[in-house]
């Protein structure tokens, strides 16, 4: 069972959507106790950073996520700001902590040219950066995802990247760090790709 | 770099699908939910559903299109996004918070503020800091007088004195992630994008405006993307022409767009 997390204000219904179209059950759930019967976490996200890490704290999850993914090694896969809150500290609307799963921050996007507009919103090609990488595995080429975001996640060993877009200045599309994962983009907003990159987070076995 | 996108927009009135022109004539396309299943297929990029009802009733249980009872946009929603892989902006009727939480947790990535937004500006940035800026869409509906001049018209129908170039700047600065621009004259008429009016929001803000009314034929994509669009979107071209969304993606690959195939 997949166990999305409901921390009140993320797209979640999509996500459990795109996932059961591959043949996956999932649950959504705002208990953290329910981490403990799921064999894979996702961590949805549309929301703004500060909010989502006050609501996850609310109820007690970010303990319970570090005993489950961390301690007994569950594969998590953070989507959008579910990959932002894996950093240490995030910048919008403040200084906030984040998990801290993966080392380094998360600040607004500040592309080199002044035409390019931020919230950086749309399809965008992702060039895969790591061999070894599990979600873009069997992806050919660079596969266009649809983002949706005006701050990125800076991380302090950028080979925990495996993906990177381009948006006036080098955006991290993806992470991968051991069982845990995260993409910048929406997957289960991006057609074809991202129902590819679903499928090879739901095959990964530690 | 990023594509630039082409986006349908829906109109549902009392729970079905309508085409508009000049906003005031209504007349009615099909269901909203085989609609989607269709574009779905599509490459086109985005969907965005407004719900233009004035009134609190839906007319899906009298519909003879076999599907189950609706009776709520919300209801809708939810089962336009059970099989939308794509990103879905909904709009129309939003007043509180609650109404954007609401739509964002049924399955909408992006909601658009009209009405709300004239009234109470204070709920983009409510919106914004609850669900990030990229969630609140600002859509404007102008209207080009005579003299050139453009007035932002709340609801479609009452003026209100205001510039929309400035009042897409003040709505970027409280929160807004973009700006759906609305031609009210050109709504409808299959006449090409209202460009002047394009040129002058984007030239206000530096979120991505989305350009809408008035597309007649292909080309205004391309017209509107070189206005500075950084999205065309349109509502009658998709539901008259076969292929339409080829076609178009097509065009614009053609005259130098990027875009998705």
């Amino acid at each position: 069972m997949i166990l999305l997390i409901n921390y009140g204000i993320g797209n979640i219904r999509s996500v459990a959507n795109a996932l059961e179209s591959l043949g996956a059950r999932t649950k959504i759930s705002e208990r953290p106790e329910d981490l403990r019967d799921a064999d894979r976490i996702v961590l949805p996200g549309v929301g703004a950073f500060a909010e989502a890490m006050r609501r996850l704290e609310a109820v007690g999850f970010p303990d319970a996520l570090r005993e489950e993914v961390l301690e007994k090694g569950k594969p998590y896969l953070g989507l959008c700001l579910g990959m932002q809150l894996l950093a240490e500290r995030g910048y919008e609307h403040g200084e906030h902590r984040g998990l801290g799963w993966i080392g380094g921050e998360v600040r607004r996007i500040e592309p080199n040219d002044p035409k390019l507009r931020i919230p950086h919103i749309g399809w965008n090609s992702v060039a895969p950066t790591r061999k070894d990488s599990i979600l873009f595995k069997g992806m050919k080429g660079d596969p266009s995802f649809y983002f949706v975001h005006s701050y990125s996640f800076r991380p302090s060993d950028s080979a925990v990247a495996s993906g990177v877009t381009d948006h006036g200045c080098d955006v991290v599309a993806t992470v991968e760090q051991g069982h845990v994962f995260g993409t910048q983009f929406h997957p289960e907003k991006s057609q074809k790709a991202g129902l590819a990159l679903l499928r090879n987070f739901l095959e990964f076995k530690c | 770099m990023l594509k630039k996108r082409l986006i349908p927009c829906l109109l549902l009135k009392n729970g079905l699908l309508v085409r508009s022109e000049s906003f005031s004539i209504h007349q009615v396309l099909g269901n909203p939910i085989h609609e989607v299943e269709r574009f779905n297929t599509w490459s086109v990029d985005e969907l965005i559903y407004l719900d233009i009802s004035q009134e609190d009733y839906y007319d899906l249980r009298r519909d003879d299109m076999k599907v189950k009872s609706r009776n709520h946009p919300l209801d809708i929603l939810e089962d336009v996004s059970r099989s939308c892989f794509m990103p879905l902006t909904f709009g129309g009727r939003i007043r509180a918070l609650s109404d954007i939480r609401d739509r964002i947790s049924r399955g909408a990535d992006k909601v658009t503020l009209n009405t709300a937004a004239l009234e109470t500006p204070d709920l983009i940035t409510e919106g914004a800091r609850a669900f990030g800026n990229q969630a609140i869409v600002v859509s404007i509906d102008a209207k080009r007088h005579d003299s050139g001049r453009h007035e932002v018209f709340c609801g479609g129908r009452t003026p209100t004195g205001r510039d929309p170039a400035e009042w897409a700047r003040e709505a970027e600065s409280l929160g807004a992630g973009e700006i759906f621009l609305n031609s009210i004259d050109r709504d409808g008429t299959a006449r090409g994008y209202d460009l002047d009016l394009i040129q002058k929001v984007v030239a206000a803000t530096s979120v991505p405006v989305i350009a809408c009314g008035g597309v007649g034929s292909y080309e205004d994509f391309v017209a509107g993307i070189r206005a500075g669009a950084s999205a065309v979107s349109a509502a009658n071209i998709f539901h008259f022409k076969e292929l339409s969304d080829r076609q178009a993606k097509k065009v614009m690959r053609a005259a130098g767009v990027d875009v998705r195939l």
